[in-house]
């Protein structure tokens, strides 16, 4: 037998419950999921991976970027989350531990007339006015709503399509 | 009779034009839903349906 260098898949899934904590962290309130949220981007911005923040006020001030209509609530709408992170082991140096909403994101009764083409999710739990932490930005072909729906399906969440994945190397 | 919620309030879908389009790539389905009044667009819905997930590589480094 042999030791095999590996990172330990279990440690992928407490990264995304808030198990360790290598730096300066947060003060948590309780053992309970985080609430997050869904924004629309427009199709002329250009947030990437070092959009690091939601930088509007969840119900109150749309962030730079952010469609605004009839019908839109600055910060999008809370996503549904009833299925917690999970971390599978495919071989001895292979793992993956990944995380979908549980429910579509939707939209009612909104007029989006700008073009947009990405949600960002983001943390408003963590977060306060200004500065709630960013976890990713999703795309699709560009659209506008007029009067309508915009749903907001996910992927299967399954260890090669779940929304949020992390994956060793 | 379908309702249809539009920029003039709900109407009769009978009254109404009806256009449904998609899209369907590696990255998403998508399906559109419009209806037009004379020439003017009064609603339009769209569902998208990912396809990908975004992922972030981990890796734990070696001494050698």
């Amino acid at each position: 037998m042999a030791n095999t260098q590996s990172m330990v898949t279990g440690f992928m899934g407490k990264l995304m419950t808030g198990t360790h904590n290598f730096g300066t962290g947060v003060v948590r309130a309780g053992t309970g999921a985080d609430t997050f949220n869904g924004a629309l981007l427009l199709a002329s911005a250009t947030f990437n991976a070092s959009s690091s923040d939601y930088t509007g006020t969840v119900g109150a001030t749309t962030m730079s970027g952010e469609v605004s209509g009839t019908g839109y609530t600055a910060g999008g709408v809370a996503i549904t989350n009833a299925t917690a992170p999970i971390a599978t082991n495919s071989s001895a140096t292979a793992g993956v531990a990944y995380w979908t909403p549980s429910a579509s994101i939707t939209y009612t009764g909104v007029t989006l007339a700008t073009a947009f083409d990405a949600v960002m999710i983001f943390n408003v739990t963590q977060g306060t006015g200004g500065a709630y932490p960013a976890v990713s930005v999703h795309t699709f072909g560009s659209q506008t709503i007029t009067a309508g729906t915009f749903t907001l399906t996910m992927p299967v969440n399954a260890t090669t399509t779940g929304l949020i994945r992390l994956a060793t190397t | 009779m379908a309702l249809i919620t539009t920029t003039l309030g709900d109407m009769e879908a009978d009254l109404l034009e009806k256009k449904e389009g998609f899209v369907d790539n590696d990255h998403e389905f998508t399906t559109w839903t419009e209806y037009w009044l004379e020439g003017e667009l009064v609603h339009r819905s769209v569902h998208v349906q990912l396809k990908k997930s975004v992922e972030l590589a981990v890796d734990a480094a070696s001494f050698n």
